[in-house]
């Protein structure tokens, strides 16, 4: 006789991704990191934006990078030249990082170096507007990139990473006089389903709104150091 | 794409559960709640799924999906509303974004259904 049983569980889908966040942003806390995770779709400009960051930020903070690419160490290799440790995660197929990929590079970083010196953890996420939003890395801060060449109506298309996104950076503004693009009209967009994200609008090439994002991600290294309880004990 | 990530993240989740039994049950159905603010598209995910279990302790498992709507609440003029996906996300009376998500981001394994062989417990029972 074969019986039917029922489990109710309401566990959520992603519960082992979510688990191993949770592990990462233990080990992020216990060393007095603040993590970044950066997400946008393919070529809005993520890694030359970290190009122009780690020029200016590495003055006053100690930074490491983990980098996730679908197949090369491109952009891996042109980081490494500002003199961080950058860790390269090949996804293989995957469209993103997950938070065990992400936890490789993390063991990495306390195994090749001392990982309470450093201050900041940029994720450059694998370009991809969709799933990124989805799998959580232990991250404490999320970015999402805009380039005006995507249109104003992306974020209403492809919601989720923007309406959970803590700053938004709309990029490539000296391409805009090009365009028909309307960046406050992408601002408005984006505020319609996030009414309290940052949103600063950068041109890597031209540096426009730069030290704007470089004074906001030295403000909330800050204000995640201050708000840091007690050291958590990480589960044996 | 994503939702062949979605299946393995999904199928890691069922597999932390089913170890965790102290009888490995067999698995026949499984109930998803999926939002419809979420990344995760219904027909892909079930296709991904009969594909990625083939062979495996999942086999021929059905997944069963149960969408929510995305509902918004309006704190402003205190009543929910529908926000348009793709469209317009504020609040339609008086265009106040939308802030506070009371359904729609949902992605849960709701239960599983399971069978056990009695036959085979009752064999395998201790001390009788
Ligand atoms: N005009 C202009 N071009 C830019 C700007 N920022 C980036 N680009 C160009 O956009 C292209 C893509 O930039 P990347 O930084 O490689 O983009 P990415 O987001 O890292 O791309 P993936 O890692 O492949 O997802 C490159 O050719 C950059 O030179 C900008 O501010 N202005
Ligand atoms: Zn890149
Ligand atoms: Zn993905
Ligand atoms: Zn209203």
């Amino acid at each position: 006789m074969h019986q039917t049983f029922d489990a109710a569980l309401g566990i959520n889908l992603l519960h082992a991704n979510q688990k191993g966040a949770d592990h990462n942003r233990a080990h992020f806390d216990e060393w007095g990191i603040t993590c970044f995770n950066i997400m946008s779709s393919p070529g809005a400009g993520k890694t030359v934006l970290l190009e122009r960051s780690l020029a200016v930020l590495t003055d006053d903070l100690k930074i490491a990078v983990i980098e996730g690419d679908m197949t090369t160490e491109l952009d891996a290799d042109r980081l490494r030249q500002y003199g961080v440790p950058v860790i390269a995660i090949n996804t293989g197929r995957s469209c993103h990082l997950d938070s065990k990929m992400v936890a490789g590079g993390i063991h990495q970083l306390e195994h090749q170096y001392n990982p309470v010196d450093f201050d900041l953890v940029l994720v450059e996420n694998v370009g991809n507007l969709v799933c990124p939003a989805e799998f959580e890395v232990g991250e404490h801060i999320k970015v999402a990139l805009l380039s005006v060449t995507e249109g104003e109506d992306k974020p209403l298309k492809y919601p989720v990473m923007f309406q959970e996104a803590d700053c938004l950076l709309i990029t490539k503004i000296d391409l805009a006089p090009y365009l028909d693009i309307d960046i406050n009209r992408i601002a408005a967009n984006v505020r319609q389903m996030n009414p309290h994200v940052t949103i600063i609008a950068v041109s890597a090439k031209t540096g426009e709104g730069l030290e704007h994002w470089f004074n906001w991600v030295k403000s909330q290294v800050l204000n995640q150091r201050s708000s840091a309880t007690a050291t958590e004990m990480l589960p044996a | 794409m994503h939702e062949t990530d979605m299946t393995k993240a999904l199928i890691f989740t069922v597999k932390d559960w089913w170890e965790s039994q102290t009888e490995r049950p067999q698995i026949t159905e499984i109930h998803l709640i999926v939002g419809k603010f979420t990344c995760v598209e219904p027909v892909s995910l079930k296709f991904a799924f009969e594909v990625q279990t083939g062979n495996t302790f999942l086999e021929g498992v059905e997944l069963v999906i149960q969408e929510t709507p995305l509902i918004a609440f309006c704190h402003r003029c205190q009543q929910e509303y529908a926000p348009q996906v793709g469209l317009q996300y504020g609040c339609p009376e008086c265009d106040s974004p939308m802030e506070d998500i009371r359904s729609g981001r949902e992605l849960k394994i709701d239960r599983i259904e399971y069978i056990f062989d009695e036959a085979n417990k009752k064999a395998y029972a201790p001390n009788i």
